[in-house]
């Protein structure tokens, strides 16, 4: 094999191990081949003709594999028009997003990280049942979910969703036996599932009531800070209380964001555990308008760490930012009702509805000015005041999640990398030493990946990319130029073209990292295997 | 010397051991306690085989009663002395108790005989597994504690003790678990026995934030304990009775045992039994889509407070949605009726919405799809009090639960008062209830202020026994009940055939 692997790291075995493994597997290995052999590397300006070029090379040989397994299949308009540049140039010049087929296909053609997905889901370059027995499904264009899929190597994943297009695709748990044979089993215990990642969800709705920017599916900067606080709060529990260190942060595509914990022990709880660690994590809870945070004291030491790291950001980006105690209203329900000294209820009253449109953190700082200058009942105890401001602070900062998704073993939860339907977004990883950088207004989107990657122009000359893309646009591309792709261009990825490079390298060094240690677990066991057979063999020979 | 070795491995070849006699011996019961672990051996009678499980049986049904009342653990404990003392002794070893061996020869064979009886299903070894941790708790809690920790030790549990010098450097994350803030008492963490486990192994403790945590090990108190052995036991309990289920077909051989068994099984299912909806449908009345909003008056508050959300959101959460659904399924309302009833509710929707994002739920809920066994039993059955109270507290935004249990007092009190609760002795009846969580006893009270008129009449004329008037547990019997009292006039001879039948 003289072909590289197609992504860089080639000294780690397990790169190469998987590459062979696929590629033995699959006929497309030898369309690749062809392709350096094929011709002198050509000018840069043709770079981009020579990526069309390269697409069609990949889809063909695929496409009459699918008619081998298929029969007829009426894919193949589809494949004419996908493989016309035209016709997935113009819905992204109209800015508007375009579910159609064309550019989904593109995306997990050229986009789509199925490698890393494999390699995550798998903990191991060589298929196990870990990924073999995980339950996908997938939500097709006529709103039809297809569960229990199931695949035995990413190649078949691969396929299989470019088959059928689906515009969302969720991961499910492992089961002990392949999902797709789960009706085969005459009684239920033979098919249950066994592990998944454990999983957390929070969703900007929740925080409606005290979010001012926006409501609804709508997110802006200011109100993503309530995500960033959740997070930083849930990881440092998870990594420092539970003691876990895989943990992926993933975009939802619009108004939230989930997180997988990956470690081997994380993923076997059961569903008792899973609803335990949940509720550890669940501080707000009951109904808007009441009292919703009731804790106990003194403060367990993870929320006394909480509140630690949410004082900063609950002045900041809750009392300044959001000014969630503007109206009357809102300061009565929120703020007043949880003041538990009668007369400094009234002081404060008072004093804000003569000053009305006083700023929240003003209004913060009433309390304790006016509890200082004796504003209070006789059975005042600023014990009772400063819990008090405890339990607003976590009301107003602690970390709301969608608890029934971290609850069951068997909830499904939206991939990562998949396209949210209605953003057009890339559900992309976030990277936790980053936290206070990412942009959810700013991640790639389909048609912007598109785009970039036509724009790409091989080498740091950009000029020269915008004019090859302009170029492939207009010169339809229909393969006139053959196999005469340059030896540089080849391994680059498409994606390592685009703004999601970044997103998916971190996402390689999360799965590599996560196949390290579940490696080294593994030979430990072996280890401890070989051992035990040694003995046996000791045995046999007397 | 290997060789001989050899040959004595070979003796316990399992192949060799099937035929080979097998060595009984009697049993000794050291400890009051039983994790259970090994099986009986010994004969017994076909009448003790009974009789035994019956006892036992009887407890367990009791125990279940007690907490589908939702009695605190010292109610319960209260309640189950004379019965325990009745049917199923247990003497500590202080005691000097004559019977002390036949005592606890009887609790582990009868423990056995219904491991046997109610191992066939998974809801069956559910319940048993529930209802056995309930009456080991109350045994372990009662036990002397000398005796308790020497049963504890021979247990095996793998905990790590915590050296004093992590208790000095943990001590005022330590102190925060144990109730005493920092610094005040840091004496008491270096005198209380702490121990370090796999959080996992706690998770009722992880559950309520009752310990610290940290890199995944809990730093359990001595006095927390109970919660780990009684997760070992459950643990041991359920692994066993999936063996036993797997065992039992070889069991047909035994034609004595079978119905015994079988009988003991259904006696069993009896307390607890599911509302079907058709048996319980009250046919003079009218239940159509229509007619909610009056029958409304009729329904508990969790139902009521449903309504009342659903007529102002037009809309109502997951597991609202599917409280309500299951309930009016329960009053006799039928799918078409109860699609019409959704549809029309959630009037801020687009069919096509409705159509793809809740009418499969509602027809799932009436077992018109899914799965087989969804089909088969119809759908999901009504929700009792139990379910509602235990399982989906509702969180922001949702409206389902027990307004009992998880309303503020002030919601509460609002509730009542729109639902015609005025009554100030009432109001304070149902605080002191709620606060010693006797929600069922709040929700019992408000059905006894509102129906005080037609119960008293009920109670003259004669019209219904005591055991039609006692606790109600579950919303749909609340619903039954109001509706036959206020609709006496009109129902009394329907009624009177009724109960009869």
């Amino acid at each position: 094999m003289e072909v590289e692997p197609p992504v860089a790291a080639p000294s780690s075995p397990l790169v190469d191990e998987d590459f062979v493994m696929v590629e033995a597997g699959e006929a497309q290995g030898a369309a690749k081949d062809a392709n350096p052999a094929a011709g002198p590397p050509p000018a840069q300006v043709a770079a981009d003709e020579d990526m069309v070029v390269e697409i069609q090379q990949e889809k063909r040989p695929e496409i009459k594999l699918e008619d081998l397994f298929d029969g007829m299949d009426s894919d193949d308009d589809d494949f004419q028009s996908s493989s016309n540049p035209l016709n997935v140039k113009e819905p992204v010049e109209e800015e508007a997003y375009d579910p159609s087929f064309e550019l989904l296909r593109i995306y997990y053609q050229r986009f789509f990280p199925w490698r890393y997905m494999f390699q995550w889901l798998n903990h191991s370059p060589v298929p196990t049942n870990d990924f073999k027995h995980r339950e996908f499904s997938l939500w097709l264009h006529n709103d039809a979910v297809m569960r229990y899929q199931s695949y035995t190597t990413s190649d078949l994943f691969r396929k299989d969703v470019l088959r059928l297009m689906p515009r969302r695709i969720e991961i499910g748990p492992v089961y002990t036996a392949d999902p797709r044979d789960r009706k085969t089993f005459r009684n239920s215990t033979a098919f249950v599932p066994m592990a998944k990642e454990l999983c957390f969800d929070i969703d900007l709705t929740d925080y409606d009531d005290i979010r001012t920017c926006c409501d609804k599916a709508n997110i802006c900067n200011k109100c993503w800070r309530f995500t960033t606080m959740a997070i930083k709060v849930l990881d440092t529990a998870l990594r420092e209380d539970f003691g876990y260190h895989h943990i992926l942060w993933v975009y939802s595509g619009r108004r939230g964001v989930h997180a997988w914990v990956c470690d081997k022990q994380a993923r076997t709880l059961q569903d008792h555990q899973r609803k335990a660690i949940a509720s550890y994590f669940e501080v707000v809870s009951g109904k808007a308008g009441g009292k919703r945070v009731n804790i106990r004291r003194p403060l367990h030491p993870h929320l006394s760490r909480s509140i630690d790291l949410l004082k900063e950001h609950f002045q900041h980006d809750v009392l300044e930012t959001q000014d969630p105690w503007a109206s009357p209203e809102k300061a009565d329900a929120l703020l007043l009702q949880h003041i538990p000294d009668p007369d400094l209820r009234e002081a404060l009253r008072k004093k804000w509805d003569a000053s009305p449109g006083r700023p929240s953190s003003s209004k913060w700082a009433d309390i304790d000015a006016l509890a200082q200058t004796g504003a209070v009942g006789a059975a005042f105890d600023p014990k009772d005041l400063l819990d008090a401001k405890q339990d607003i602070l976590l009301e107003h900062a602690y970390p709301r999640l969608d608890i029934a998704v971290s609850q069951k073993l068997n909830h499904l939860l939206k991939s990562p990398f998949v396209i949210h339907p209605g953003t057009g977004r890339v559900c992309v990883p976030i990277d936790r030493d980053n936290l206070d950088g990412f942009d959810p207004l700013n991640v790639p989107t389909l048609q912007g990946l598109v785009r970039e990657v036509d724009a790409w122009g091989g080498g740091e000359t950009t000029d020269g990319g915008v004019a090859g893309a302009a170029d492939g646009g207009a010169g339809g591309g229909d393969g006139g130029g053959g196999g005469a792709s340059s030896q540089e261009v080849k391994h680059v990825q498409d994606w390592e073209k685009t703004s999601l490079k970044p997103y998916i390298e971190y996402f390689r060094s999360f799965v590599t990292a996560l196949m390290k240690e579940e490696r080294e677990a593994a030979v430990k066991r072996e280890r401890v295997e070989d051992g035990d057979v040694e003995v046996k063999v000791e045995s046999l020979d007397f | 010397m290997n060789r001989i070795d050899i040959k004595r491995r070979n003796v316990v070849d399992h192949r060799k051991k099937q035929f080979a006699d097998p060595a009984y011996k009697q049993t000794q019961y050291p400890h009051r306690l039983n994790f259970y672990s090994t099986p009986p051996t010994a004969d017994i009678t076909l009448e003790q085989f009974e009789q035994w499980a019956i006892d036992r049986l009887r407890i367990l049904a009791e125990l279940e009663a007690c907490s589908f009342r939702n009695k605190t653990p010292a109610e319960t404990a209260l309640h189950m002395k004379p019965l325990l003392d009745k049917y199923l002794p247990l003497d500590a070893s202080s005691s000097g108790h004559s019977q002390l061996q036949a005592q606890r020869q009887k609790d582990h064979y009868s423990h056995f005989i219904l491991r046997l009886a109610f191992a066939s299903t998974e809801d069956l070894r559910r319940r048993f597994t529930r209802v056995e941790t309930m009456l080991f708790r109350l045994r372990f809690q009662a036990d002397d504690s000398r005796e308790r920790a020497a049963f504890v030790r021979t247990l095996n549990l793998d905990w790590e003790p915590v050296s004093e010098d992590e208790k000095r450097e943990l001590s005022p994350q330590l102190a925060t678990t144990i109730g005493f803030g920092y610094g005040k008492r840091a004496q008491q963490v270096m005198d209380e026995e702490w121990c370090k486990v796999d959080w996992m192994r706690v998770p009722d403790l992880i559950e309520g934030r009752k310990v610290y945590v940290k890199a995944g090990k809990a730093y359990v108190p001595g006095r927390e304990q109970q919660s780990m052995v009684l997760n070992a036991f459950t643990k041991r309990l359920e692994q066993a009775l999936e063996l036993t289920a797997r065992a039992l077909p070889r069991l047909d051989e035994d034609d004595r045992l079978t119905p015994i068994l079988n009988h003991l099984s259904k006696n069993f299912i009896a307390p607890d039994s599911s509302y079907t909806g058709s048996g319980m449908a009250i046919e003079s009345a009218e239940i159509s889509a229509r007619n909610i909003d009056n029958l409304s008056q009729h329904f508990p508050m969790c139902m009521n407070h449903l309504h009342r959300s659903l007529r102002r959101d037009a809309h109502l959460k997951h597991f609202g949605r599917l409280q309500y659904t299951l309930f009016l399924k329960g009053i006799g309302l039928n799918l078409e009726e109860a699609l019409v009833f959704w549809r029309s509710s959630f009037n801020k929707i687009t069919d096509d919405t409705f159509n793809k994002e809740y009418r499969y739920n509602v027809r799932h809920s009436y077992g018109d799809v899914g799965g087989d066994s969804n089909r088969r039993s119809g759908g999901y059955s009504p929700y009792s009090c139990q379910k509602i109270l235990t399982e989906h507290a509702p969180g922001p935004g949702e409206a389902h639960g027990c307004p009992y249990r998880h309303f503020s007092l002030e919601n509460l009190t609002t509730l009542l008062r729109a639902s015609g609760v005025t009554d100030r002795a009432v109001l304070q009846g149902v605080k002191e209830d709620t606060e010693s969580q006797k929600f069922h006893m709040a929700c019992n009270r408000v059905f006894e202020h509102l129906h005080k008129t037609e119960l008293k009449r009920a109670k003259d004329e004669g019209v219904m026994t005591a055991a039609q008037l006692e606790t109600i547990v579950h919303p749909n019997e609340y619903f039954k009940r109001s509706y036959l009292l206020k609709n006496m006039n009109k129902q009394k001879q329907q009624v009177d055939v009724k109960m009869e039948g």
